[in-house]
């Protein structure tokens, strides 16, 4: 470890009020402003490696305010402090926004499941994350809190870069909005979710690729992509999304949307995996979705 | 700080850097040593414990975050020094364990799998056990242990 862990200091809110006034405090000269810490299944790996940058830590694990799935009849909002495993046993999420219950159970495994958070999962803006693609691709809305009130940030426009995002220091994700859809909207819907990575436990993804659409006929009404490990951030892919929209699904369209997306993503060669392969496989995998939405058309 | 926890039913104080690791609180600071260190980064599954009845990962959780807590390590899963759990019985007797790192572990996300599938199918046992890493058994041995022990409490009639 090149830091010495006396270095940092830590303390648990006891409640949110002094957690976003800790948050508000001005920078310390040596170790920065306060920084929050939630399930820890992220920031202990960087704090063991040696690379957490010496600071200080509010620990809001304890804020129960900040736990839980509350459903209206317009939206879901889920607590930034909810686990993987609570969205997984979420019915009402499982039916209408199954995909963060399939990236949930694909982030780590069990014992991960318990402590990993969704707010933290964000927060940590790896652009290699399971949940960010599935949060795009129902454009969720993140609200943020400090002590001059609550603002809220579409999601699609919250990472501006490699682990930046628009999050002051003095603010603290408290919770994720989800629209829900209207029963009677037209067509029938899509939701598509696949991680591909060495094993479908504990594997960071080399590509992830999320994506709702709205389906009637042979034509897509509404369609969102969120793509993972693809680009410095979880990566939204309007333009494509305006190709698919722009004419009935065919082979000609879907060689368009192709050539957008191959134009959009800007993945790397990493330890995971290599650029062709992610940008051949993020291909592949619109194709794959695509033909479900076919599928679905032909047999209406 | 000063660390106040209750571990495998009895309170434990010690004194800990907040952001220790529950793992090193549990082997050096009240001398535990059945949880094992594996990866450190959360991968392997060898430092498996309950905190408050959930399976974690305790190279991950900070030591300020259990306090206060019910904390229940490998050490705490036999009834007594002369009985074992089923799970334990039937990683001995069916071969689960080998060179013995990875088994607390094991046998503790064993445990967590049981609790919420009392007859795991093959997909959910393999789910179930997908955090923690074996590199001698091939799993094969581990995975007959844990049906053994799912085909002793079916026998005895025994949650």
């Amino acid at each position: 470890m090149s830091h010495k862990l006396s270095e940092f200091v830590a303390r648990s809110a006891t409640s949110l009020p002094e957690a976003l006034s800790l948050l508000a405090e001005p920078a310390d000269a040596d170790r920065g402003p306060w920084r929050p810490l939630a399930g820890g299944t992220d920031l202990m790996v960087t704090l063991a490696a040696g690379t957490l940058p010496v600071g200080r830590y509010v620990d809001i694990w304890p804020l129960d305010e900040l736990r839980g799935i509350t459903v209206t009849d317009e939206s879901v909002e889920i607590g930034a402090l909810t686990t993987y495993t609570d969205i997984r046993l979420h019915p009402l999420l499982a039916k209408e926004f199954p995909l963060l219950g399939l990236a949930a159970k694909e982030t780590g495994a069990i014992a991960i499941q318990n402590r990993g958070t969704l707010g933290g999962n964000i927060a940590n803006a790896s652009p290699a994350a399971d949940t960010p693609p599935a949060l795009l691709a129902y454009d969720a809305e993140l609200e943020l809190l400090s002590r001059s009130g609550p603002r809220t940030v579409p999601y699609s426009r919250f990472h501006s870069g490699y682990k930046q995002m628009d999050r002051r220091p003095d603010e603290l994700i408290t919770k994720v909005r989800l629209k829900r859809t209207p029963s009677d909207a037209p067509g029938h819907t899509v939701h598509y979710y696949r991680k591909v990575g060495t094993r479908a436990a504990q594997a960071i993804s080399k590509v992830c690729f999320a994506a709702f659409a709205r389906v009637e006929g042979h034509r897509l009404l509404n369609v969102r992509l969120g793509l993972g490990s693809v680009a410095p951030i979880p990566l939204r892919c309007t333009r494509t999304e305006s190709v698919l929209l722009s004419a009935p699904l065919d082979e000609p369209l879907i060689r368009r949307a192709e050539a957008t997306l191959a134009y959009e993503i800007s993945p790397i060669d990493d330890v995971r995996s290599t650029s062709p392969y992610r940008r051949r496989v993020t291909l592949n995998l619109l194709r794959e979705m695509l033909s479900r939405c076919q599928v679905r058309s032909d047999s209406t | 700080m000063k660390l106040t926890l209750t571990v495998n039913g009895t309170e434990r104080t010690c004194d800990v850097h907040p952001l220790a690791r529950l793992l090193d609180v549990l082997r050096r600071d009240l001398q535990l040593p059945g949880t094992k260190e594996g990866c450190g980064e959360g991968e392997c599954g060898a430092c498996s414990v309950f905190v408050d009845g959930k399976l974690v990962n305790s190279c991950l959780v900070p030591a300020l975050q259990v306090a206060g807590r019910d904390v229940q390590t490998i050490e705490g899963v036999a009834p007594s020094t002369e009985l074992l759990d089923r799970v334990q019985e039937a990683f001995l007797k069916h071969g689960g364990a080998q060179c013995g790192i990875c088994t607390p572990g094991m046998i503790l996300a064993a445990k967590a799998l049981l609790a919420e599938h009392p007859q795991p199918t093959m997909a959910e046992m393999r789910e179930g056990l997908a955090g923690n890493l074996c590199r001698c058994t091939g799993y094969t041995k581990i995975f007959d242990s844990v049906l053994a022990a799912v085909a002793k409490t079916e026998a005895e009639g025994q949650p």
